[in-house]
């Protein structure tokens, strides 16, 4: 008879089958990123592929930011100064590097980079991006070395401590980073080369923000960070790992007395979340050409904390899907589209799937027609006495977040992933499950 | 010497305003256990109230003479009253519901009402986007000097209004039946309820004299600091307060004593570091003290340990 951990030990997988396992995601976000890059950039145009890129941005942020708040349960309100310390990290190592190692502060191109290798020496084309991925991963390095910092000690507090101390974290990275020297400007290289390292890494434009920098961020860049984020959190929420979060975030007393060191656990998750902020900093900062620690304050993480709550806290997919309708939705109530067409399809989709499934629902009809039929109403008023919006943006927001924790406060997806919620889904899985061999819940 | 007098003043004058401000942070923590996000924006809120009720009146504007002081007075009680309406209401609306939620819920909320205080105020119709002088109430005239140090009519209104209002406070928790019922609240909802007290009554009452704490703070800071007021979308208002919270939670959260504290300890950390240690690390003197007293001694400096139960 083997004992539990011998059994454990047999359950883990052969190492041969462990490394497609890792490969593959990267594979997957090379292939969208390149179609992002190839095709759907260039067939949007230039002002919706920067939509399109700030809202991969968002989706990396939103999704890290589950990991604390929605995985563990933890309040961070300091996420935009984790993506404040990624960014500045990735800015100096790009803006010095490039001076050091090409003599210019330009972006030194590249296969995939915008601004193309032909005007730039052919020889270090492709350094280039290596120096702008080398910087966003340092960046997230440094955002998670301040995760670490910043979790060890806050851990000892709970609830609204936390968010309090976080965001008092936050507004000290601004105050910090918005007290550094005035940066070295592009056409003085002579002087950054001349100067020590550590004298560079203070020079980072105080108030004024770092400016100038090389813009080495593409859709392809982005997009296979937001695949391999999306993937990495997902794993994460499915391992061992990330069961110990949900069981703190369900009752952290509970989960101490199940042998969960909790300490242990918050640090990870914070860390965790904290990585991939940095990398988002790094690829806002080198998107923007500029990085401003006063842009990135409290305001910047409770947008970040917005859109967490209302895709679900604990949901990989509802946070990326609210970080792309928020991202979109202030340029559509700039000019607002008529909503009822898709208020049509969405009630021809509902009619069709419940009377297929002969279970006909009266319900989300009547509701989507009238939600509709409000909003139409709502515009042609907007469109008739001229007024913008898009001015009322932050007031619908804070409605929607006040609604929402009214209304449904697990936000829209819960702690579910859109796929789970799918019709048919836990039945699917009883049969998964029921070929794996297991005896739950089934019939003797 | 006039240096370190001077700082001093100024100092206790700010942590007056804090102290004022810790105090609604406090009494709602105290019996709902909860931050209340959207104080700071009511703070801004009666500024913003003062400025218009004194256009409405009719006093103050530039070039005219200065009013006479019990017209600043009235514009202070008005701006409380419309503030401690606002309070009540949005505890009726957004938090009431949320009783018995968990807190992550309730201070997301908060947020909201946050988010929306501030954005609501910058539409053309409520006060506009753009920041607006602030009316002269108060004559600028110098009372004494002491060691070099001007002591001015408006610092005398702050410190003298605040002070008279903590003691009403003081009065109004300690020696009336509903600070009673506020206490017993505080100490447990249920067993309030169950000595026939109405919690939900008691709550309201709470808010209302909270914000209107608040809106007398922003009063003052009109007074004191006059010149333009920044929209109420600006985050300067949701930084200061954040460091009466600080200030709150310094003293010990609850603890309505420990907020007065509290308030002033942070006015005077803050306006040392500046004077003495260079002002664009402003912020971050408050908040490393905050950290540190919450890894030191998380009750703060008066508040009493809580025992965790299962």
């Amino acid at each position: 008879m083997p004992t539990l951990i011998e059994q454990a030990r047999s359950n883990k997988p052969a190492a041969a089958s462990i490394l497609p396992r890792a490969i593959w995601p990267l594979l997957v976000g090379l292939a969208i990123g390149a179609l992002m890059f190839y095709v759907i950039g260039p067939g949007m145009g230039d002002y919706p592929s920067k939509i399109v890129l700030i809202a991969g941005i968002n989706i990396i942020l939103a999704v890290s930011l589950t990991v604390v708040n929605g995985f563990t349960g933890q309040f961070s309100m300091g996420h935009a100064g984790f993506m404040a310390v990624g960014g500045y990290v990735a800015a100096t190592i790009t803006y010095y590097g490039s001076m050091k190692l090409f003599g210019s502060a330009d972006p030194a191109g590249g296969v995939l980079s915008f601004t193309g290798g032909a005007d730039k020496p052919t020889a270090l084309a492709r350094w280039g991006d290596a120096l702008f991925i080398g910087s966003c991963l340092m960046g997230g390095v440094g955002a998670a070395i301040a995760g670490y910092i910043v979790g060890l000690p806050s851990l000892r507090l709970r609830g609204d401590y936390l968010a309090i101390v976080t965001l008092g974290f936050g507004e000290i990275v601004r105050v910090l980073l918005q007290g550094t020297h005035e940066q070295i400007q592009p056409w003085r290289v002579e002087d950054a080369l001349a100067k020590p390292v550590y004298e560079l890494a203070i020079s980072l434009g105080g108030p004024k923000g770092f400016q100038l920098l090389p813009t080495y961020t593409t859709l392809f860049w982005v997009y296979l960070f937001v695949v391999v984020t999306l993937i990495i959190c997902y794993r994460v929420k499915n391992s061992s790992t990330g069961r110990a979060f949900l069981s703190i975030r369900e009752d952290e007393i509970a989960a101490q007395a199940m042998g969960v060191d909790i300490t242990k656990y918050k640090v990870r998750a914070f860390v965790l979340a904290a990585f991939f902020a940095g990398v988002a900093g790094g690829l806002y900062a080198m998107d923007i050409g500029a990085i401003n620690a006063g842009d990135l304050g409290f305001l910047k993480s409770f947008d970040i904390i917005i859109m967490v709550v209302l895709g679900g806290m604990g949901s990989i997919s509802g946070a990326a899907l609210a970080a792309i309708i928020l991202t979109i939705l202030p340029e559509l109530l700039r000019n607002p589209p008529p909503v009822w067409p898709v208020g049509l399809v969405l009630i021809a989709l509902i009619a069709g799937v419940s009377s297929y499934r002969k279970r006909f629902r009266w319900k989300p009809i009547i509701v989507i027609a009238i939600a509709s039929t409000l909003l139409e109403v709502g515009r042609q008023i907007a469109l008739s006495k001229g007024i913008n919006v898009a001015d009322f943006r932050l007031i619908l927001y804070a409605l929607l977040l006040i609604t929402m924790m009214l209304v449904r406060p697990q936000g829209i997806f819960g702690i579910h992933e859109i796929w789970e919620i799918l019709p048919g889904y836990a039945r699917r899985e009883a049969a998964r499950n029921g070929a794996r061999g297991g005896s739950q819940g089934g019939k003797p | 010497m006039t240096q370190f007098l001077q700082t001093l003043f100024d100092g206790v004058t700010v942590g007056c305003l804090y102290a004022l401000i810790a105090l609604g942070y406090t009494m709602v923590y105290g019996i709902l256990k909860f931050i209340n996000f959207a104080h700071s924006d009511v703070f801004a809120l009666g500024v913003w109230m003062s400025i218009t009720i004194a256009g409405w009146i009719g006093i103050g504007a530039a070039g005219e003479p200065v009013p006479p002081w019990y017209m600043g007075v009235l514009v202070m009680l008005l701006a409380m009253g419309v503030c401690g309406a606002v309070g009540f209401t949005v505890e009726r609306i957004a938090y009431r519901p949320l009783r018995g939620a968990p807190r992550i819920n309730v201070l997301i909320t908060a947020i909201g009402v946050s988010l929306f205080l501030q954005n609501f105020g910058q539409l053309r119709w409520i006060f506009g986007a753009y920041p607006k002088a602030f009316p002269t109430l108060l004559g600028d005239q110098t009372l004494f000097s002491l060691a070099g140090v001007n002591f001015r009519l408006s610092d005398a209104a702050v410190i003298g209004t605040a002070v008279a209002l903590m003691a009403a406070l003081q009065y109004l928790i300690f020696r009336t039946k509903m600070g009673a019922a506020m206490r017993a609240v505080s100490f447990s909802p249920r067993n309030a309820s169950l000595m026939g007290i109405n919690v939900d009554l008691v709550i309201s009452f709470t808010f209302v004299v909270g914000t209107m704490l608040a809106a007398a703070a922003g009063f003052l800071y009109g007074v004191k600091y006059g010149g333009q007021a920044k929209q109420t979308a600006d985050s300067m208002w949701v930084m200061l307060g954040l460091k009466a919270f600080v200030a709150a939670v310094v003293g010990g959260i609850g603890n309505v004593r420990g907020a007065v504290l509290g308030g002033l300890l942070i006015g005077l950390i803050e306006w040392f570091g500046v004077a003495y240690l260079g002002s664009q690390y402003r912020d971050a003197y408050v908040f490393a003290i905050l950290i540190l007293v919450l890894l030191f001694r998380p009750a703060g400096v008066l508040g009493k340990a809580t025992i965790e139960k299962v």
